[in-house]
């Protein structure tokens, strides 16, 4: 099958102007402009079954039908802010088909009739917003975004935003305060973006990827994307494959590939022919999927199948992680990511993931009991349910399975006797004497 | 000299992206334009900033503080963040971050003797499967450099060094 999205990896130099359009490129949207209503775009989407590809799944179509038509104006926000651990899809689509995601933007923006629509980029997209930039000017010159496009009435324009670095960006209402020029704090919902959104106007805020895929549906049909996929998730998804597998990358397959399918046919296999011990579908916010039974290799992957395995499909960063990792080693890791890149809004999450960073670190250094294996756990579970946005829950998710699913690699962490202390408390956590 | 006078052009071209009615929007962008000068923030910039969107300074202090990429100390000429999250330390990342600060004589969070390179340990950057890597954040920007050794880093450095030698000239 050829490829959908990663259309760059079939048609060398897609990132030019004038082979995206002899590829067929803008035909979609200068269609959906000249002879479709904005609504009819919309229902086109909902019928193909596209769902959201930042992570939370939430039918697209569905999503623009819910902007709020008494209120204007209307904006549509591209969230390329990609930040999550294990997730390196959106780079590729923009760095090698950067005018299918801006038409897939376009179109998005007729449909719920905005004239205005952002990009905003994680602040390191530094080169990238460059291009892109580029890329924008080309399309203005050629008659594809400006006034009046196309001989009609509907007018286009659309502007890269960069952030600074901040994974919370990728929230979609921390995302919004920063584009409106404040810190990346999320708000509270609802009212959801929609009804209240960018300059508190009605936004449309998708993922890159899903955007992408847009001009492809409005192409080839709805019922041409529904036929790709499961029954769940409609067509193709890109999966970020990473950690110790021997060819690590971004690969797109249609829903309901199987783990195996992807680690072994494509990813090549586990680095040292190592077994799997454990899979994190979601990048670093994910549950921790225990691989104890080679059954596990073999479940497809959408998002309702996955749930089944006590974990979500998220974004489809899908880290592999090997016999040789110990999760109190994973468990740092995640927490200390988690605890740099909370905002600090919602009290359980800031102290909760500066604690558990604590008493994670203490473990992890040999220098933890049993009783703090109980007491992180303890904290975890004091966060999830209690945070404005998902940045908490995730934080907790790889410290409660790891601690649940692999409870020996704690056992053998914490040690039974006291050791000399090789650690002292200074102002900032812990350090080495 | 204000950013107004120095760079009237990309000035006006930020705040042209954003309603005239929410030109707070353009802090962000502004921020950045203002750090190619010193490679940091200075308060007399931040000051600035804040007076070309109207907000405080405060405000704008704020938002130096919460995004890892403004700074408001001086640091080295180059800031060299390697990456060493979760999926890049399953791919060598800590080890490649161990060898590379012996090379350079420096910890992480230190500056080379010379004030040339600025070691730091950063979060994810998009970029997991081509660890070990690294961005540069310098006066040309930031840059990725992915699938690298200690010994290209340990050149990369060299090169760097010598352009800037040339262009002091």
């Amino acid at each position: 099958m050829s490829y959908i999205v990663l259309r760059h990896r079939d048609i060398p130099d897609l990132n030019q102007l004038d082979v995206y359009q002899k590829n067929g490129g803008f035909a979609a949207f200068q269609n959906a402009v000249t002879k479709m209503k904005p609504n009819e775009v919309t229902d086109v989407v909902k019928n193909s079954g596209l769902r959201g590809r930042g992570g939370a799944g939430f039918p697209t179509g569905m999503k623009w039908s819910f902007i709020d038509n008494k209120n204007w104006p209307h904006y549509v926000v591209a969230n390329a802010d990609e930040s999550e651990p294990g997730t390196f899809k959106d780079r590729e689509i923009m760095e090698g088909n950067p005018f299918q995601f801006l038409e897939g933007l376009a179109l998005a923006s007729y449909a719920v009739g905005a004239n205005v629509a952002y990009v905003y980029l994680r602040g390191e997209f530094w080169q990238l917003a460059d291009s892109l930039d580029r890329q924008i000017v080309e399309m203005e010159k050629a008659g594809i975004l400006g006034d009046k496009l196309f001989g009609g009435e509907y007018s286009l324009r659309i502007y890269t935003h960069l952030g600074a670095g901040a994974y919370i960006c990728g929230e979609e209402t921390a995302l919004l305060e920063s584009l409106e020029g404040k810190r990346g704090q999320p708000r509270v919902r609802p009212p959801f973006p929609p009804a209240v959104g960018l300059f508190g106007k009605p936004t449309i805020i998708n993922n890159v990827e899903t955007f992408t895929n847009v001009p492809m549906i409005l192409a080839n049909g709805a019922d041409w994307y529904k036929a790709i996929g499961t029954a769940d998730s409609a067509g193709v998804k890109v999966f970020s494959l990473s950690g110790r597998v021997r060819k690590p990358g971004n690969y797109e397959l249609p829903f309901g590939t199987t783990f195996r399918e992807l680690i072994y046919t494509h990813g090549g296999g586990v680095q040292d022919s190592r077994p799997v011990k454990a899979i994190m579908p979601a990048g670093a916010s994910s549950s921790l999927i225990v691989v104890n039974d080679e059954k596990v290799l073999d479940t497809p992957m959408d998002y309702a199948t996955v749930r089944t395995l006590g974990g979500d499909l998220g974004s489809a960063s899908v880290i592999i992680l090997d016999d040789s990792v110990s999760m109190d080693w994973l468990v740092n890791k995640t927490v200390h990511f988690f605890k740099h890149e909370s905002c600090g809004k919602c009290t359980p999450c800031r102290e909760g993931t500066y604690w558990m960073s604590n008493i994670i670190e203490r473990i992890h250094h040999g220098q933890g009991t049993t009783g703090d294996v109980d007491l992180l756990l303890n904290v975890a579970k004091q966060i999830q349910g209690k945070c404005l946005c998902a940045l908490g829950e995730f934080s907790t998710m790889a410290v409660v399975t790891g601690i649940e699913r692999f409870p020996q690699d704690f056992k053998n962490a914490v040690s039974p006797a006291p050791l000399p202390p090789l650690y002292v408390k200074k102002n900032e956590g812990m350090e080495k004497v | 000299m204000s950013l107004e006078k120095k760079y009237p052009e990309e000035v006006k071209q930020i705040l042209s992206k954003y309603p005239p009615e929410h030109k707070r929007s353009a802090v962000m962008p502004l921020l950045y334009l203002a750090q190619r000068e010193e490679g940091f923030l200075t308060k007399a910039a931040m000051q600035d900033v804040a007076g070309i969107v109207g907000i405080t300074e405060t405000d704008v202090a704020a938002l130096v503080g919460f995004y890892t990429l403004y700074h408001d100390k001086k640091e080295g000429k180059y800031r060299m963040q390697v990456c060493t999250d979760l999926p890049c330390a399953l791919r060598g990342a800590e080890e490649f971050m161990e060898t590379l600060c012996n090379n350079l004589g420096i910890k992480v969070g230190e500056t080379t003797a010379d004030g040339f390179v600025t070691l730091e340990a950063v979060t994810c950057l998009a970029a997991c499967d081509k660890a070990p890597m690294f961005q540069t954040q310098g006066p040309d920007g930031i840059k990725y450099h992915e699938n690298m050794t200690v010994d290209r880093t340990m050149e990369l450095i060299s090169v760097l060094r010598r352009a800037g030698r040339e262009v002091g000239k």
